[in-house]
């Protein structure tokens, strides 16, 4: 935790942690605070009184179907977003692992996506999936599917799913290529040897010595899913058609942009903040551990 | 690693190529479509081979902007993302290295507390308490200012954990070597640590260069003047009209323009960039 | 059991570095055979080649009567031993040695005989449910070694098994390794950088160089007669001292004979003397440095006139120096000029380049 060796100083230390900390206290703290407290009161029509309502913010939102929905789409988005993502980088990690000539530029060529803004990746597929002048939208159209993301909620919840998964393999396959090039070489040899085929080497060996690597990026793309999907539907869906395509973050944004009940929207920062905490906090227990075998 | 021949590795060397089709072919569309007219690709007749019009959009998209209302000049978005992005990465390596500096090498009261309540910040992304902290930001008349961009975004703890880190892996002689040269704390930072810190802060600065260049939803909201929009929020703006009205080889011109920068960062910086990726996160 | 028979095997790399330059050896059945050299020799990628773990670019790879060049290393029938064990750091000790044979679909009823049997030889017994990262370097070692010998294979291949050691374990590994070698009579491929290794272990001995083998044969015989001036000085510590024969002094006492290029003596093939023995070589030495070690005292000498430098080698002594090895009793003060000398049968001659041992 701390060094052996250190340096006397009564006043320097904390002239070095405060910056910080005020950066910390005024921009993290206070905030969070405020979302704390406004999510137990409820304000008037005017925004000029508020009185303290407990946790009916809280019961207000867990009755709100609307609200329940989100919380389903927002677990299903992550799940599918990382699965997809994850089983294609996996794949894509594997073979560019294997000793093959040129694949340091596969690397690079596979790795640039992350840079990607998402805003900007919900222009791409959008434009390249949009139902009137959309490239890939007349192949679908050719192929007989009646394709229209922009009032269909399902079609909509697919392209924000691919959109977000093709964003997430570059991230995914350079961790996967990392876990892959710290388990030694001989040991793949040795399964070689032991008469274990490809496939077979593939689950018994190569699978089980990723799987910490593999639950650290599950976590990864769920909090990627629950965030930075943001940027993504709000380029391509803005929430629709309807609320189909509304997640959690994207609807404290829109329920706090019409400016209606701010202790509702706090409530919903709130039940955000114990998410991600708990989601953190699985993934530090792990780190800690590091190998589960 | 078994080496193998024949079809196999063709197999592998096909998927990875399939891999890399998928992964470029949108922005390859974007590229192709912001040469082209509009008039045909509104038809849906866009078509698949860059067109002629490359300097004509791309002129008129860093320094007209679109037709419409929003009618802002690209390049002054890029300006602000990139001022942005600088602001975010150097003030916090700035501001975290020396907390972590502090830290690490100082014994203090309420220095576990204190350490803590930097840490505790590494959990919750700026999106859950969006609306208190534009509310704390519009009270300090940040609104529509660089600093209101880039502040709220300082405000967490990867950075000070990594410096920590790596401060933690510093042989002890190194400081005892330096006190007995007779260097004081501060001296001892500027010619010891900074420098061994080199590779971190680069390594560091590539990401969040890249976070920072890429934000959207925080400046989506405190951002109302049209002068000061990223090109992240700009380019929404671009497609908010209805769609017969959407300028789309401006709109993929300034997609473009927008990947351009923290794409180049990635490939000519691939080291760095890894490095900075991997230890950001663990 | 099998032989395995390298037929003018060849590696080269794309870009075209030749790792193996046409290597023939062969191993009869049930034989120990060790490759040794300096790292970079090529030793381990030939071994790698017979395993299947690398592809041959030339030549034949034959094992019990089979060219294998095509086959998958699971289909060879062979075991390997790596440096680092390559344990799978997921399994636990029996799983370890059961995966092999499980994957050839083995009856569990079986594997379980297998690999109680081969714990047991190699005093695992107690640890079956441990996993490698709960054992000891020795004892990864010897799950490593279980892990080939429950496959009963036709070939052992060791890369380098001991090097991860620490020097007393080492010298007990070896031991038991030969003596597991001798009952189970399996043939065997060894790869060492260690000569000594190598000396102790060996049937027949390999020694390469640059991708090329520069002697084959029993490892005495090797000691005894070494076919290039790098085996003799790659092979016994110290090295042989080598010395050109331009050097008046040498030529003027070996008579025609110095003609050749390169004269050779090891260390304990010297003694103090004032005489010169007939046909043999002697050197006046100004004692520069002595090690005693107990047993035996090693002289560093430095001859008086300064000589050109011989054929670069590893193990290669400074231009002018000389090591003579003589019993523990014996101790000269340093500074002190002594004489050496050796007899006839004791010198090695090889030609001015050092590629070829001249008998004479």
């Amino acid at each position: 935790m701390q060094k052996q060796s250190i340096f006397q100083s009564k006043l320097l230390p904390y002239a070095l942690v405060a910056p910080q900390l005020a950066i910390v206290l005024i921009f993290f703290y206070w905030p969070a605070l405020q979302a704390v407290i406004q999510s137990f009161l409820l304000q008037d029509a005017f925004g000029l009184s508020s009185s303290f309502v407990w946790f009916d913010n809280y019961i207000e939102l867990f009755k709100d179907p609307a609200y329940f929905e989100a919380i389903v789409r927002t677990f299903f988005f992550s799940f599918a977003i990382a699965v997809s993502s994850l089983s294609f980088a996996l794949l894509l990690a594997v073979m560019a692992d294997k000793p093959l000539r040129g694949s340091m530029l596969y690397r690079t060529l596979l790795i640039w996506p992350y840079a990607v803004a998402p805003p900007v990746v919900g222009v791409l597929w959008i434009f390249m999936l949009h139902p009137s002048l959309g490239v890939l939208a007349r192949y679908l159209r050719a192929a007989g599917v009646d394709w229209n993301p922009l009032l269909d909620g399902n079609q909509a919840a697919a392209l924000i799913i691919l959109a977000a998964a093709w964003k997430q393999i570059s991230y995914n396959f350079l961790f996967f290529l990392a876990g892959l090039q710290a388990i030694p070489r001989s040991v793949f040899e040795a399964a070689a040897i032991d008469g274990a085929r490809p496939m077979r080497r593939f689950w018994t060996v190569t699978f089980p010595l990723l799987s910490p690597t593999i639950f650290f990026l599950l976590v990864v793309n769920i909090v990627y899913a629950f965030f930075d999907t943001f940027g993504i539907i709000d380029t391509m869906t803005r929430g629709g058609p309807g609320t189909s395509t509304v997640t959690l973050v994207y609807k404290v944004y829109s329920d706090g942009l019409l400016g209606g009940n701010l202790g509702s929207s706090a409530a919903q920062s709130v039940i955000l903040m114990v998410m991600v905490i708990v989601l953190t906090g699985i993934q530090f227990r792990f780190v800690e551990r590091k190998v589960t075998y | 690693m078994v080496e193998q021949e024949g079809f196999r590795r063709y197999v592998a060397h096909i998927i990875l190529w399939i891999g890399i089709a998928i992964v470029a072919f949108p922005v390859y569309i974007a590229i192709v479509a912001s040469t082209q007219d509009n008039a045909l690709i509104a038809n849906g007749q866009m078509s698949l081979l860059p067109g002629g019009h490359f300097f004509e959009v791309y002129y008129q998209t860093i320094f007209v902007g679109t037709s419409g209302s929003t009618r802002e000049p690209v390049y002054n978005m890029m300006l602000n993302s990139l001022v942005m992005a600088l602001l975010i990465a150097v003030g916090k390596i700035a501001i975290s290295i020396i907390s972590a500096y502090g830290i690490v090498y100082f014994r203090f009261p309420f220095r576990m507390p204190i350490f803590w309540i930097i840490f505790i910040t590494l959990m919750l992304p700026v999106e859950v308490r969006i609306y208190p902290t534009y509310k704390i930001v519009a009270d300090l008349h940040m609104l529509d200012s660089y600093a209101g961009l880039a502040l709220p975004l300082i405000a967490s703890a990867t950075a000070t954990l990594l410096f920590r880190q790596f401060f933690m892996t510093v042989p002890d002689e190194l400081l005892e070597a330096s006190r007995i040269d007779g260097a004081g704390p501060l001296r001892f930072f500027w010619d010891t640590l900074l420098p061994l810190s080199r590779t971190n802060m680069a390594a560091l600065f590539v990401i969040l260069f890249i976070l920072g260049w890429n934000q959207y939803l925080w400046p989506l909201l405190i951002t109302t003047r049209d002068d000061m929009q990223t090109i992240q929020v700009g380019i929404r703006k671009m497609i908010t009209t209805t769609d017969a009205l959407t300028e789309w080889p401006v709109v993929m011109a300034t997609a473009v323009l927008a990947m351009l920068p923290p794409v180049f960062v990635v490939v000519a910086m691939q080291k760095l960039f890894v490095r900075g990726l991997v230890e950001t996160e663990k | 059991m099998a032989n395995v028979t390298l037929r003018n095997v060849r590696k080269t790399y794309t870009g075209g570095f030749e790792a193996i330059k046409g290597v023939n050896v062969d191993v009869g059945d049930g034989q120990f055979c060790v490759l040794v050299g300096p790292s970079g020799c090529g030793k381990s990628t030939l071994l790698r080649m017979v395993a299947g773990l690398e592809t041959v670019s030339g030549g034949e790879i034959d094992i019990g009567g089979r060219v294998v060049n095509q086959v998958e290393p699971a289909d060879r029938d062979i075991a390997m031993v790596f440096q680092n064990y390559a344990l799978y750091p997921h399994m636990s000790v029996f799983n370890n040695m059961a995966y092999g044979l499980r994957n050839r679909g083995m009856a569990e009823t079986e594997v379980k005989t297998r690999v109680d049997e081969a714990a047991r030889v190699l005093e695992l017994s107690a640890m079956l449910e441990r996993k490698p990262r709960q054992l000891s370097g020795g004892q990864r070692q010897r799950v490593a070694m279980g892990r080939a010998i429950v496959r009963q294979p036709k070939v052992f291949l060791f890369d380098e098994p001991l090097s991860n050691l620490d020097a007393k374990l080492r010298i007990a590994m070896r031991v038991e390794i030969r003596k597991l070698q001798r009952r189970l009579n399996t043939t065997s491929i060894y790869v060492t950088h260690d000569q000594l290794e190598a000396m102790t272990l060996a049937d027949i001995l390999v020694v390469m160089n640059g991708g090329q083998v520069e002697q084959i044969g029993n490892p005495l015989a090797i000691y005894e007669k070494p076919a290039t001036t790098f085996v003799a000085s790659f092979i016994g510590a110290p090295p042989m001292n080598l010395m050109s024969m331009r050097t008046e002094e040498i030529k003027s006492q070996l008579g025609s004979a110095g003609e050749a290029g390169i004269l050779g003596i090891r260390p304990e093939d010297f003694v103090i003397t004032d005489q010169t023995p007939a046909g043999g070589v002697a050197l006046p030495l100004t004692v520069e440095a002595i090690e005693r070690v107990g047993a035996e005292t090693f002289i560093y000498g430095s001859r008086a006139e300064d000589e050109q430098r011989v054929a670069a080698t590893p193990g290669e002594l400074p231009p002018g120096e000389v090591i003579v090895r003589v019993p523990g009793t014996e101790a000269p003060a340093i500074g002190q000029k002594i004489r050496v000398a050796a007899v006839r049968q004791k010198l090695h001659l090889f030609s001015g380049d050092g590629r070829t041992r001249i008998e004479g």
